[in-house]
């Protein structure tokens, strides 16, 4: 045993290593990203990326059903894609255990909700497990392992945002190495036709009755009494605010919370006098304290965003503390396409355009904001394409519909968009920008960009046959840095009586190593028209005495985009970068 | 909670914050601390504002942090310490790059830079320097974090050989020398100033 600092992520990986997991297969999403990220490096585990949730549910599925420890990892949202397999798994039971890793992101840092995994725990009938820090992130995975294939049942490990990236101290252990038995066909358990899952939804009843024990007893559920003026049930990071927030309180501290521990807490509430629940986003606990006829404190804690000590425990009256005075009317920092983002171009062209352009998820989501604010709709992975085709269906949009997806996504859920289109006679335009890589998480393999997870080359899907394959009679490629050719080529295909793909191929500006001589402007040329501006790069300004555009040596990447915009030639290559001065005032 | 001691680092993505953060409570774990340390990820690192909790103590809780709670703001950049100033305790202490980045609202001409900010941040607890100048001094303009991060360990109850060596494990092995005069640099520029302990 040896203590070490390690991220919740690092140490779910740990766990899963710790717990003689053979294989780790997930689709990367913040905050969950860097578990399998992690779990790749220990030696004797497979670590897979998956073009989506669900198809990594899937091989998961049957990595258990043949006898091994599994575990797959999403962020929240992830587990609507991977949802279908999971309800039914279930009823099926597990052969080696089988444990989801679902990271919520309470407050929406890196998402596009922030729905509570807890209800998809009661929904499907398995139970959830809640750490509240790293070490409880590692010992929380191997006992789900247990958990697991003790009731046979897959369990969800669920952490938060907070766990999943804060760094605190663990105590690592060593491997358990299990033997995988000789696999044994069960029909009447993994054939979940009619006639057997019904026989297995009455069994799963009978499993979790087993597990409504066992969260009355189990390690993970614990009280702590110190007063009992104020008892508070709490889950997950919560339970690290109510601690610091609230030092005299009684705490039932639950690590596992469906099955919710019924008789737990009617102990726990006959101690206190005063009883309280604090629990991050859904009233999920909340609910079931009151189910029992317990009485609860109204504490008036939020049930949108992310809690804080000080939230807490201004809740239970502590004084507020003293506050420096603000500085206001600061210029807000959004987060933006990076110099050299291949994806600027291609909607700096969808702008010229005057396109409706809806939207998928990645960086490439910046494009909405100003300048260019040239997208009009992202909702979930893969709606891009399927939105485009029933805008088109109504046609109440004078503007060409473009979809725009990128290549990781379009991997995780644009093909059946597609196919749609297809079958169903769109004449519409669906641009895949194809950056090489799954870049706002990261920079993650995937099928289109030709590496694995473990860094290992993978065959590249060649995007032109697929959609070809598929039945798109015009596939065009055209060079993201080029907005002239983007945007013709998109007039094009969007006035033609077909559907069409365009491929924008570039790879992600973060992956390009060897940078180009940056340009400069040539003040006596400029004519301060601001289209290079529009742009919304991060090495091109507005001088605020004289309007011209500046470009910052030291951040531009020599891309040239602006070069290509300028009507004026009026940038021009600089030479060598300048010294540090340029970018800093 | 008064044994824990709470350092916010603020800054841009990019800057090395998630590093600088890293180094920090390895440091702290080094002298026999409990640790925690929180970041975000994702779709903010595109350039956005960061920030990174660092805290330690015989006991910590908490990974994130309230207005009026920090002991030490270590801002990388000067509007991003301008945006966490009511995070900082009315008794805390300032380590300011006093470089900025305009974020690109102001690039573009939208809003108007904000002015003043190094008297609206200054008082006697806080110190600037140009962490980009004295990381250029040290060899490497990418070492402005560890220049920062050298400014800031005056105030920090460590010794100077335990982050003399969780840098050189931790930074690229080619830069450990430029790394290391950047502490250095870092450090010379507050001894004797507003950020000593």
């Amino acid at each position: 045993m040896s203590r070490t600092l390690m991220s919740g992520n690092e140490a779910v990986a740990r766990g899963a290593w710790e717990a003689g997991v053979v294989v780790g297969v997930g689709y990367p999403g913040t905050p969950s990203t860097e578990v399998l990220e992690n779990l790749v490096g220990y030696e004797g585990v497979n670590c897979q990326w998956a073009p989506n949730e669900k198809v990594a549910a899937e091989v998961a599925a049957g990595v258990s059903v043949a006898g091994a420890r599994v575990l797959v990892t999403m962020k929240h949202v992830g587990l609507n894609v991977a949802a279908d397999p999971l309800f039914t798994q279930a009823y099926a039971g597990v052969g080696g255990g089988l444990v989801y890793l679902v990271a919520d992101d309470p407050s929406m840092h890196s998402s596009q909700n922030e729905q509570d995994t807890r209800n998809y725990a009661a929904a499907a009938k398995v139970p959830i497990l809640e750490p509240s820090d790293s070490a409880e992130a590692l010992e929380f995975v191997k006992r789900a392992f247990e958990i697991s294939e003790r009731y046979d049942v897959p369990v969800i490990v669920r952490t938060t945002t907070r766990i999943s990236h804060s760094k605190s101290m663990v105590e690592v252990g060593e491997r358990e190495e299990r033997d995988i038995p000789e696999y044994r066909k069960d029909a009447g358990r993994f054939v979940m036709m009619p006639a057997n899952a019904r026989v297995r939804r009455v069994d799963l009843a009978r499993r979790l009755n087993e597990l409504e024990t066992c969260v009355e007893s189990c390690p993970e559920n614990r009280v702590e009494m110190r007063g009992t003026e104020l008892g508070v049930i709490t889950s997950g990071v919560a339970y690290q605010y109510v601690r610091e927030a609230l030092p005299d309180a009684s705490v039932l501290k639950l690590g596992m919370t469906f099955p919710f521990p019924e008789g737990l807490v009617r102990e726990f509430a006959a101690k206190v006098e005063r009883l309280a629940v604090v629990e991050e986003l859904d009233p999920y606990l909340m609910l079931r304290v009151k189910a029992l006829g317990i009485e609860v404190m109204e504490t008036g804690l939020p049930q949108i965003g992310e809690y804080s000590p000080g939230l807490v425990a201004a809740a239970f009256g502590a004084p507020e503390p003293e506050l420096r005075e603000p500085i206001t009317d600061l210029p807000p920092r959004p987060p933006l396409m990076c110099p050299g983002c291949p994806h600027r171009g291609v909607f700096y062209a969808l702008h010229r355009l005057k396109a409706v352009v809806t939207g998928d998820i990645g960086c490439y989501t910046l494009g909405a904001l100003p300048p260019l604010q040239a997208v009009d709709t992202c909702i979930c992975m893969g709606a891009s394409i399927g939105m485009a085709h029933g805008m088109e269906l109504i046609g109440s949009a004078e503007k060409p519909v473009v979809a725009v997806i990128g290549d990781s996504t379009f991997a995780h859920s644009g093909l059946t968009g597609l196919l749609n289109m297809v079958y169903n006679g769109s004449k519409g335009t669906v641009m895949i920008l194809d950056n090489r890589t799954t870049a706002m998480t990261g920079h993650q393999g995937n099928p289109v960009s030709g590496v694995t997870l473990a860094g290992d080359p993978a065959p590249a899907v060649d995007l032109e046959a697929l959609v070809r394959a598929m039945g798109v009679p015009s596939v065009r490629m055209v060079n993201p840095h080029d907005p002239g050719e983007v945007y013709h080529v998109l007039k094009e295909e969007v006035a033609a009586e077909h559907l069409s793909v365009i491929v924008a191929k570039a790879p992600c500006a973060l992956l390009v190593r060897e940078k180009a001589d940056p340009f400069a402007v040539d003040e006596d040329a400029c004519i301060k028209c601001g289209r290079c501006i529009n742009l919304g790069c991060p090495a091109i300004s507005k001088d605020p005495q004289t309007s011209r555009a500046v470009i910052d040596a030291t951040i531009c990447v020599g891309c040239g985009l602006c070069v290509k915009v300028c009507k004026s030639d009026a940038i021009v290559p600089s030479g060598a970068a300048c010294d540090i001065g340029g970018r800093w005032s | 909670m008064s044994d824990v001691t709470t350092v916010l680092l603020a800054g841009v993505g990019g800057q090395g914050t998630i590093l600088a953060g890293d180094v920090l409570a390895k440091v702290a774990v080094a002298a026999g601390h409990d640790v925690k340390l929180s970041e975000v990820h994702g779709m903010a690192q595109r350039g956005g504002s960061v920030d990174t909790v660092v805290r330690f103590g015989p006991q910590v809780f908490s990974s994130v942090v309230d207005p009026g709670t920090v002991d030490h703001l270590i801002a990388f950049e000067i509007i991003e310490a301008a945006r966490k100033l009511a995070f900082v305790k009315p008794s805390g202490r300032l380590v300011v790059n006093s470089r900025n980045i305009q974020p690109l609202p102001v690039l573009t001409g939208t809003l108007s830079p904000p002015v003043g900010l190094v008297a609206a941040l200054d008082y006697e607890r806080a110190v600037f320097l140009d962490a980009e100048e004295l990381a250029c001094e040290a060899g490497s303009p990418r070492s402005a974090n560890i220049v920062l991060m050298g400014a800031a360990s005056v105030g920090l109850p460590f010794d100077e050989e335990a982050w003399r060596e969780v840098i050189s494990a931790r930074v690229p092995p080619k830069t450990v020398d430029a790394n290391l005069k950047a502490f250095e640099l870092g450090r010379n520029a507050c001894e004797g100033g507003a950020c000593e302990a």
